[in-house]
């Protein structure tokens, strides 16, 4: 077990320096900079800025100098907000990983227990009720959601704050501050939790009715067993099985924001700047954002496969 | 009084297609203590009337019709769920065509052991593991205590059949169906089960429901035989006496295509012909297209099973020597 751990982190290295070539060219070859972008710039102090920057450097050196600074845990500098990426991501990345944890424990929740429920009656009207809010749920688009539940609850009933993690001016502490933030999560979860509880629900319906079939679910019954321990302890646990590695894969979700959701409700996270600095140019922001989302679903893989080789013990470790 | 008793039992199936009669008016009996051979060619109905006495058959899709299931006097269809369910595993038990998949892959052979156990005889988890490896050891796997602790995928498929065996009569049941229990296993290893089978019938007493499409099997540990044809009982009767005078077509052709070890045969005489589409049987006998013996009026009519003597049962124009 630990071999097989060490050997895949070993493994990460060649895996992430291809990861990074591919980011840093993609990102150099593309036409146009951040100095580029802002044509207020007089010819001679574009030139100094790119000098500056090493932005006139050939992209082989520029690769190397990034990768040298990489090595040393220094992402890089934000050209448009002036301070170390690892600063301005350590600033978002929270608000983020707050907002994702939270939909993430209940859209999961929500879905293994509607997707349970539903296969254990296929076809009934609960089952029916049910498929027709997830299609409903999964075929909305984001931004439409988002603005009708903005309509509903913040504007037209006033319960709840328009968007924001704080109310503007707010300088509450301790629990008022959680309380505060908390009322201001509500909607940007409500709508995150609905668009993505849709396909998770049908997945897990799905793999039920599947291990719901299998010959051991019936040699289970065979033996009279109760049909609560048929269902939990024969069928539920196949059925979770194949939904490990769809969690293994939520690790880098976790960070990595959502972009149209914290947008429109003004959510501090890093989707924000994700998309400001994709309109700035900022690439030492971009370049190292993904790369670190890079590593993420890296580890996230090895982690599913770790807990998959502990839930299922024919996956043996090597 | 018999043991086990099928009257008339009939199960269909709704589906896209139509309704497929799987089984129909299946009538026979299993006195305690005895061996009945199930044998018919494949979809002919054998596992559904299995499942349906283990009330395992899938609801709603199959539908039982006017018909009823007696086990020790008590009416099995309209026995409450919770009732059939301590019957099952505990008084009948059953093994599956298909070790591998019949045993559930995340738990260890003693834990699936122990269930039943737990279940029915009321044992506590420690004198339930105890009793599972005394269970290995008694159907012949040795390092009972290492084969415990292991799971199904390291097991051989004939291990595996031993578990299911051990599973199946740990709680001594009266009666023990094994559906194909050695189709999905080699030669050899098909040999040693039927042996085990034979060795544990002897010595608990219990009766057996043997389904197989191997009469080899049959001849080997059966008492009687019900020959089942496209969902009905087409002959019926005690071993020797059906494969010294077999008076159905169908199990003529059966036997004649049965290898017989130490006779050489240039080739094996199949019975031609195809079973019928069980979503549209024929009004008459089902046997007819590929009857050699078939008269005039066998399409039109359908043969009830009639007793010919003391326990020997056919359903058949010819063998009657009923005059179409
Ligand atoms: N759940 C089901 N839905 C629809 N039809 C079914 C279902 N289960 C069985 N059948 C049909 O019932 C018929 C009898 O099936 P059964 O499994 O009893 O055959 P069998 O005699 O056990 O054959 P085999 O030797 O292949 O096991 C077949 O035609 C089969 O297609
Ligand atoms: S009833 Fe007729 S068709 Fe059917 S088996 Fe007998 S002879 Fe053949
Ligand atoms: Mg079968």
């Amino acid at each position: 077990m630990r071999q097989f751990i060490l050997r895949r982190l070993l493994m990460m290295v060649p895996t992430l320096l291809g990861a990074s070539a591919v980011i840093f060219f993609l990102f150099a070859l593309t036409p146009g900079d951040f100095v580029d972008g802002n044509y207020m710039l007089t010819e001679a102090r574009s030139r100094e800025l790119k000098a500056l920057y090493g932005l006139d450097q050939p992209v082989l050196q520029r690769y190397l100098t990034w990768l040298g600074q990489l090595l040393h845990g220094d992402l890089g500098f934000s050209l448009q907000y002036q301070i170390p990426v690892t600063q301005l991501l350590d600033q978002y990345l929270w608000h983020s990983f707050l907002l994702s944890l939270t939909v993430l424990l209940l859209y999961w929740g929500l879905s293994l227990a509607i997707g349970i429920s539903s296969a254990l009656r296929p076809y009934s009207w609960y089952d029916r009720l049910v498929t027709l809010a997830v299609f409903a749920a999964m075929s909305f688009p984001v931004f439409f959601l988002c603005l009708l539940l903005i309509k509903w609850f913040a504007v037209d009933l006033q319960w709840l704050p328009v968007g924001g993690m704080q109310s503007t001016g707010s300088e509450a502490t301790g629990l008022a501050r959680i309380g505060e933030i908390a009322l201001h999560m509500v909607l940007p979860v409500l709508a995150l939790v609905m668009l993505q509880s849709g396909s998770l629900t049908r997945y897990v319906r799905a793999s039920m009715l599947e291990a719901l079939r299998l010959d051991c679910v019936r040699t289970a019954r065979a033996k009279g067993l109760k049909e609560r321990t048929v269902i939990l302890r024969h069928a539920l646990r196949n059925a979770l099985l194949p939904l490990i590695t769809l969690l293994g894969l939520e690790l880098p979700g976790l960070f990595s924001g959502a972009i149209i959701t914290e947008k429109l409700f003004n959510w501090p996270g890093v989707g924000h700047i994700h998309v400001d600095s994709l309109a700035a140019r900022d690439y030492p922001v971009l370049m190292g954002f993904t790369l670190f989302l890079a590593v993420l679903t890296i580890v996230g893989n090895l982690l599913a496969d770790i807990l998959y080789a502990a839930v299922d013990p024919r996956v043996r470790l090597r | 009084m018999k043991l086990l008793e099928f009257d008339q039992l009939s199960v269909a199936f709704d589906t896209e297609a139509g309704t497929v009669r799987a089984v129909q008016d299946v009538s026979f009996d299993v006195a305690a203590g005895e061996v009945l051979g199930v044998v018919g060619e494949s979809g002919c109905g054998k596992s559904v009337s299995a499942l349906a006495l283990m009330g395992l058959l899938p609801r709603p899709a199959a539908r039982i019709a006017g018909s009823a299931i007696r086990f020790g006097g008590r009416s099995l269809l309209d026995l409450p769920a919770d009732e059939l369910r301590q019957l099952r595993g505990n008084e009948i038990a059953m093994i599956f065509q298909e070790p591998m998949s019949a045993l559930n892959p995340v738990l260890s052979i003693g834990e699936q052991l122990c269930e039943p156990l737990i279940a029915h005889r009321r044992l506590t988890p420690r004198a339930a593991w105890a009793q599972a490896e005394a269970l290995i050891a008694r159907v012949g796997i040795a390092r009972p205590a290492e084969i415990a602790r292991a799971f199904p995928h390291q097991l051989s498929g004939g291990m595996l059949q031993r578990v299911m065996i051990a599973m199946a009569i740990s709680c001594a049941p009266r009666l023990l169906i094994a559906d194909e229990p050695t189709t999905a296993l080699d030669v050899t290893i098909q040999a040693q089960i039927l042996e085990l089978l034979r060795e544990l019938r002897r010595e608990q007493q219990m009766a057996m429901l043997l389904i197989t499409h191997d009469l080899g099997v049959i001849a080997e540990l059966a008492d009687r035989v019900a020959v089942m044809y496209a969902g009905r009982v087409v002959e019926q009767g005690p071993v020797r006496e059906l494969f010294r005078n077999p008076r159905h077509p169908y199990t003529r052709g059966l036997l004649a295509s049965r290898p017989v070890p130490g006779r050489r045969l240039a080739r094996l005489a199949a019975i031609p012909g195809q079973v019928p589409d069980p979503l549209s049987l024929p009004p008459g006998c089902a046997f007819a297209a590929r009857c050699p013996e078939r008269r005039t009026d066998c399409e039109q009519r359908r043969p009830a099973l009639r007793r010919l003597d003391a326990d020997h049962r056919v359903a058949c124009f010819a063998a009657e020597g009923v005059s179409a």
